[in-house]
């Protein structure tokens, strides 16, 4: 049994979109860690995270994507998530995430948002 | 004195006096319900499942996968279903994390109950040192992002995201019961 996250990344310009597959855990917030430093380091100015492949989370992955989007805040660069599951987002929203990241319901209307702040 | 710190419906939390709760002779796990006497004819009681867990990374899924078997069970909405696993995933964390367990297990029962059977009632409980349930610090957003305190969010979650909650804790270990009507 393995539900650990798998993560892609593609960039557009300035903007790295990364897709999450699976359960995010500590490991799986690691792995989405890694690759996010990775394109910050790269130059990227905006991050978008589509979740639509991951149905569970727990808080010790969250408190890592805090670590991230703090990271992302220092840099001066955005953060926004989508495709979350209801029960995602409210938990998102129980923890603060949305009070400094911004959330939209579709990949399309993240890409729009960042490219209009990026 | 052991205590325990509950929420009831309508966001009411109260303290309650607390027991341990009642074991089977075989020290192995809770007595659900008394059994019939042997001449009495045996019926079907509502739906109950136990599980017991090994702590190690990823278990608290297999946890999951039961209270999304018993939710489809009961027709309750996938949104509720997603966020009972979510609870049930960070109580299962918890008590990996805090509980620091004698048999390294974590034991978990399911029960389809209420009126109409709307209610899934799951009871997680684990033999470890125990805590001050009531004396355990809200986190907050802000706590988290300007403080940098980012972890102690579970019992939080929990009660945000269940109807119900009850957490019992001593020295003979925690229990979690959270219910969840659908």
């Amino acid at each position: 049994m393995s539900e650990t996250c798998k993560v892609s990344v593609e960039r557009r310009g300035d903007v790295a979109i990364l897709w999450t597959d699976g359960y995010i855990n500590n490991q799986g917030g690691e792995e989405i860690a890694r690759e996010a430093y990775s394109e910050l380091e790269r130059g990227a100015r905006a991050l978008v995270m589509n979740l639509e492949k991951t149905r569970i989370v727990n808080s010790i992955g969250i408190s890592i994507l805090i670590e991230v989007l703090e990271k992302v805040m220092e840099r001066k660069a955005v953060l926004a998530f989508c495709g979350l599951t209801p029960t995602i987002d409210k938990t998102f929203r129980i923890m603060g995430l949305a009070q400094y990241a911004a959330i939209y319901p579709t990949e399309d209307e993240a890409l729009a948002a960042v490219a209009a702040t990026a | 004195m052991d205590r325990k710190a509950g929420r009831m419906p309508g966001g009411r939390e109260g303290i309650l006096a607390a027991e341990e709760p009642t074991r089977d002779p075989t020290g192995r796990g809770l007595m659900a319900q008394r059994g019939p006497a042997s001449s009495e004819p045996v019926t079907a009681g509502p739906p109950e499942v136990s599980l017991t867990i090994p702590v190690a990374p990823e278990m608290e899924i297999v946890a999951t996968a039961q209270a999304d078997a018993l939710g489809e069970y009961m027709d309750m909405s996938r949104d509720k279903i997603d966020e009972v696993k979510l609870a049930l995933v960070e109580a299962c964390i918890n008590a990996f994390e805090h509980a620091h367990t004698e048999d390294n297990q974590v034991h978990i029962t399911f029960r389809v109950g209420g009126p109409k059977g709307r209610c899934l009632e799951i009871e997680v409980r684990d033999r470890g040192h125990g805590f001050d349930a009531e004396g355990v610090e809200s986190p907050t957003p802000q706590k988290t992002f300007e403080e940098r305190r980012r972890r102690g969010w579970g019992l939080h979650i929990i009660k945000s995201l269940m109807d119900e909650v009850e957490i019992t804790s001593g020295e003979w270990g925690t229990r979690i019961l959270m219910r969840k009507y659908k």
